[in-house]
């Protein structure tokens, strides 16, 4: 299987200090990396580089076949972040951020009914988002991480906010059976290692375990937080 | 794709009213000051020229320190990099934007700037003086807008925008004022025929500033179009 992130030694910086030392990773189509790690651990970082929002400060990083930041253009259409920021226009309701974010993509109106539909949010879609609670702003997000049917999801805490029935919603959309790519993060390491078929643990900057999720111990995920 | 953008930031600012409507008070705000500053109930020529386009300097800066604000707080600059969309798209949304906010402002402006400077000449030269006004919006909302995405990555954005912006618009200010001073001062009492005045350049002493704004107009266009790329990537 062809891998859709390949990533080699990878140095990332920001000022004089070191966030992500030397890491490399690479993830098979359709398969989904959790990463792990304490705040401030390099999470972030690491998907904001993948996501092509941050350039690497050292090397190799390809997606898709193509290097990043050189062909960065190449591959951002088939990215879907979903981030602590919701990136929506708290001015504008929750239908018209994701027109906007559809004629970004060039993705027809139909599309955004349909994902709109999909997180439960057709009837409330024309709620200004900052009249939105957290977890529907949260589905909001989601919606628009999905908008242009990316083939590589970066998902940063992506059920943060959510009631268990907004996650139930979600599922399909950015869980393990859509079929997708997927990176995710989380503070709950068990929920991640339970939907997680590659693991990346980072501690101090560096890759401290990575392999499948049978491979890491409650031990070696406690001294990960601490 | 910039008709999407400049219609989601026309959208906003018509919801929150932040920008226009801060323009236009302290662009009016200005003319009183100038007006009880300067202690003289009608201001001529140059001076009154002078007076005009400092004011719009101004509130050009307040709008181009707002011009990238939803942007940045928002996670609009995320949002619009993540899409396979040529980034020049956002300069010319952005400086349509501003463009169309001076505009409006204007509108407001040149009857208050009438009322408190009440230049002679002013509704005889007001062809020409339109002119001049587009160039130099179109001039100040360039230039604002490079500056804009220059600042709004920064600690100190609110000191960056005016400190690089202002010295940037000097020569828009200087073709701009001299330009109108020669509108008002040397037609003051002439008939509607400003405009086609002002396009026959060697027939008005305003013409040649017209030109030299509308160059500086081009090289603006130019310059923001080669590296405004540079300054949305990290």
């Amino acid at each position: 299987m062809d891998d859709v992130i390949s990533i080699r030694e990878l140095v990332r910086n920001f000022g004089e200090r070191a966030v992500l030392r030397g890491v490399s990773v690479s993830v098979p189509a359709g398969a989904s990396l959790a990463v792990l790690g304490r705040n401030g651990a390099g999470k972030s970082t690491l998907l904001r580089i993948l996501a092509t929002l941050l350039r690497p400060h050292g090397g190799e990083v390809r997606l898709f076949d193509r290097t990043l930041p050189r062909d960065s253009w190449a591959v951002r259409g088939q990215i879907g972040l979903l981030s602590h920021e919701p990136l929506l226009y708290r001015e504008l309701s929750g239908r018209e951020n994701l027109i906007y974010h559809a004629r970004l993509h060039g993705i027809d109106r139909a599309r955004v009914e349909e994902v709109l539909a999909a997180v439960g949010m057709a009837r409330r879609g024309d709620d200004p988002v900052r009249a939105c609670s957290r977890g529907m702003v949260q589905r909001l997000a989601v919606a628009r991480a999905v908008l242009h049917r990316p083939r590589l999801l970066l998902l940063d805490e992506p059920r943060s906010n959510l009631d268990p029935a907004a996650a139930d919603l979600i599922e399909p959309l950015i869980g393990r059976g859509a079929g997708i790519t997927r990176v995710l993060t989380s503070h709950d390491p068990e929920a991640a290692l339970a939907e997680a078929d590659l693991v990346l643990a980072l501690q101090g900057g560096r890759a401290a375990y990575l392999g499948p999720p049978e491979g890491i111990d409650s031990a070696t995920i406690r001294e990960l937080y601490r | 794709m910039a008709w999407a953008i400049l219609r989601k930031d026309l959208t906003v600012e018509l919801r929150t009213l932040e920008t226009v409507p801060a323009m236009a008070i302290f662009t009016v705000a200005t003319f009183v000051v100038f007006h009880f500053g300067l202690q003289r109930d009608q201001l001529q020529g140059q001076l009154a020229a002078g007076v005009l386009a400092v004011s719009l300097l101004f509130a050009a800066i307040l709008g181009t320190n707002r011009l990238f604000v939803a942007e940045r707080e928002q996670g609009g600059f995320d949002g619009f990099l993540l899409a396979p969309v040529d980034r020049s798209a956002m300069l010319l949304a952005k400086a349509t934007a501003l463009f169309l906010y001076m505009v409006v402002l204007e509108i407001v402006a040149v009857p208050a700037f009438a009322i408190f400077a009440a230049p002679p000449g002013l509704g005889g030269a007001l062809g020409g003086i339109v002119l001049f006004l587009l160039l130099v919006d179109l001039a100040f909302a360039l230039v604002g807008t490079l500056v804009s995405a220059i600042a709004v990555n920064t600690r100190a954005r609110d000191l960056i925008g005016p400190i690089i912006g202002l010295p940037l618009q000097i020569p828009a200010l200087i073709a701009f004022a001299i330009g109108i001073g020669k509108e008002l001062a040397v037609f003051p009492h002439r008939g509607p025929g400003g405009v086609i005045r002002a396009f026959t350049y060697h027939h008005s002493p305003s013409g040649e500033w017209l030109l030299v704004l509308a160059l500086y107009d081009v090289f603006n266009a130019l310059l923001a179009y080669a590296v405004f790329d540079f300054l949305l990537e990290e």
